[in-house]
């Protein structure tokens, strides 16, 4: 049985998507709580017993041991809960979420929160590239390092890591925060519309029409809150990047607050 | 898209490389299914030469000459090593098409495997006293089966799983690439390199051959240029850095070390796991969690990081 708001697939040519996956039902559920062993069961099968225990049967924390690294697990889950993943995960983990609140002990492969709308993800170890990409709101916080192009044309929401980032982070960002307790690679904001990016370490370059930027008093208490809110201890001294508004001109709203204007 | 994968043990001990490389090429199956090659180094007998070499593909036209030509071609290797002066200790015929000889052969590399290539449709794969190449269509568990490695044990190997862009789908486009004529090295790559031709065409002026039309081979002839010139295989892929255009991380071998290369943009995916005894990467973490099974700390290098371990 395919779980709420999902569709059938009914064709696979590479043997891959797994088209008559069964939800397992194999949870220890304990009134709102609920926990899983994925290390027998595949991709396909640990997204249906999650979707099946949020939407289906009423829970509201899970715990998943034994994620195994595996790609796309988490994801599009749109009810606020609770999720902790006892493990790492691997590309495009908890993409598409809208209200979550995750856990990872592990690290997170390539595209970890891709287009999140909202919710707190929090990362132990490590993230791959491109983490955040299109971030439209929420926090992820990255208690290691994270790889090349995170925060690519992030849209909200705060990126936090409290160890390094490689290139081109924040590349064609738009809006939201990208804060890097570590040193960040070459093309630090390369092409970015708006935004802010907060960096502690050694910035190896900026990228294009990337500038150092004012701090003001928002700034810090914005900065002082997220580090309490997520206990990471006292921030350390940042330099604050924008853009410099010599390339583009920007001034788009997002659809909720257009009609705000109007 | 492509998929790639390195293990080194640190022990020197020999270990179940062709199950493991297996179970970690499965695992990326997704990154590419047209082909899945492997280069494995394990210690040949009695310290010879080993040479992999093809006379035809899976999907070679079967005409009503095939099988007479097969073996006339294959008479007609054996015929040439012997010319050359090369002492033939072992034959073995792993899929109709391609083979593996033991040798022993003091002479001129360069020249035996020229000599052998001028015989119709012949490739050498692989040449060295510890490197294996093996590479052919299909998954990472068809081409083990077809070419028994559960019984290869050895030090390092890598692996590539192939979704073909730019070039065939046949034995000579898939990767891994031997470093003609330069023994025990081998290259597997994921990526695209935009300055092909002009490197092609510098190498061939220097003598170097190509098998196929994929940009990856300019990586092994270029590494293999760069190290017959005296240089070794870090500083060679340090000066790759710059001169090779285009996306590109890479891993090349050889017979004591294990090296990996990222481009400019960080544009493709490594993640690396390093322990006392073992290093492993690959382009995904659930590669090296088939090998691995408890859990592990991993990172992702960053861009134009080159990194070198010793076996």
């Amino acid at each position: 049985m395919a779980a709420v708001g999902e569709q059938r697939i009914t064709y696979d040519a590479r043997g891959l998507a797994e088209p008559v996956a069964e939800v397992p039902k194999i949870s220890e559920i304990d009134g709102q709580r609920a926990r899983f062993d994925a290390k027998d069961l595949t991709t396909r099968t640990i997204n249906l017993e999650l979707r099946w225990l949020l939407y289906e049967q009423g829970v509201k924390e899970v715990e998943i041991d034994n994620p195994g690294s595996r790609h796309s697990l988490g994801v599009g889950i749109l009810t606020r809960c609770k999720i902790r993943f006892n493990g790492s995960l691997g590309y495009f983990g908890c993409g598409l979420i809208d209200g979550p609140e995750i856990h990872i002990t592990g690290r997170v492969g390539w595209s970890a929160c891709e287009n999140m709308m909202s919710g707190v993800v929090v990362v132990d170890g490590n993230a791959g590239s491109l983490t955040g990409a299109a971030l439209r709101g929420g926090d992820l916080v990255v208690k290691g390092r994270v790889g090349a192009r995170s925060g690519i044309d992030q849209k909200g929401g705060t990126i936090i890591t409290l160890g390094s980032a490689g290139s081109m982070t924040g590349f064609m960002m738009q809006r939201g925060r990208i804060v890097i307790c570590g040193d960040v690679g070459p093309g630090l904001g390369d092409s970015m519309y708006d935004g802010t990016i907060y960096v502690a370490g050694k910035v190896a370059s900026l990228g294009i029409d990337c500038v150092p930027g004012e701090w003001t008093d928002a700034d810090a208490e914005l900065i002082e809150r997220k580090f309490r809110i997520h206990g990471l201890g006292s921030p350390p001294e940042l330099q604050k990047f924008v853009c410099g508004k010599v390339l583009y001109n920007y001034d788009k709203l997002e659809p909720s607050e257009r009609k705000l204007v109007l | 898209m492509c998929g790639i994968a390195g293990i080194i043990y640190r022990d020197g001990a020999q270990h179940p490389i062709g199950d493991e490389m297996t179970r970690m090429l499965q695992s990326m199956k997704h990154r590419g299914p047209d082909s899945t090659g492997y280069a494995l180094y394990g210690s040949s007998p009695n310290g010879g030469l080993v040479m992999r070499y093809k006379l035809a593909d899976a999907n070679t036209p079967r005409d009503f000459d095939f099988e007479d030509r097969l073996r006339r071609h294959r008479f007609e290797v054996e015929s040439r090593l012997s010319a050359l002066g090369a002492r033939i200790h072992e034959v073995e015929e792993e899929t109709p098409y391609a083979f593996r000889v033991a040798f022993d052969f003091d002479g001129d590399l360069k020249l035996l495997t020229d000599f052998v290539e001028d015989i119709p449709e012949a490739e050498v794969l692989s040449l060295g006293r510890a490197l294996e190449i093996v590479k052919d269509l299909g998954d990472a568990e068809t081409v083990h089966e077809q070419y028994g490695l559960s019984k290869f044990n050895g030090t390092h190997a890598i692996g590539h799983v192939r979704m073909a862009t730019e070039s065939e789908v046949d034995i000579a486009g898939a990767h891994p690439y031997w470093a003609y004529p330069y023994s025990d090295v081998a290259v597997v790559h994921n990526g695209q390199l935009t300055n092909y031709f002009m490197w092609r065409r510098r190498l061939e002026r220097a003598g170097r051959r190509f098998m196929s039309e994929c940009d990856s081979e300019i990586i092994a002839v270029y590494l293999a240029q760069e190290m017959s010139g005296g240089a070794t295989l870090e500083e060679a892929m340090h000066r790759s850095l710059d001169e090779l255009d285009g996306v590109f991380t890479y891993i090349a071998v050889t017979k004591d070390e294990l090296g990996v290369a990222k481009d400019e943009l960080a544009a493709k995916p490594l993640v690396l796991y390093e322990s006392d005894g073992l290093v492993a990467l690959a382009s995904e973490e659930i590669a090296i969690r088939a090998i691995v099974d408890h859990e592990i700390d991993t990172y992702d290098p960053y861009e134009r990081e080159v990194l070198v371990w010793q076996q």
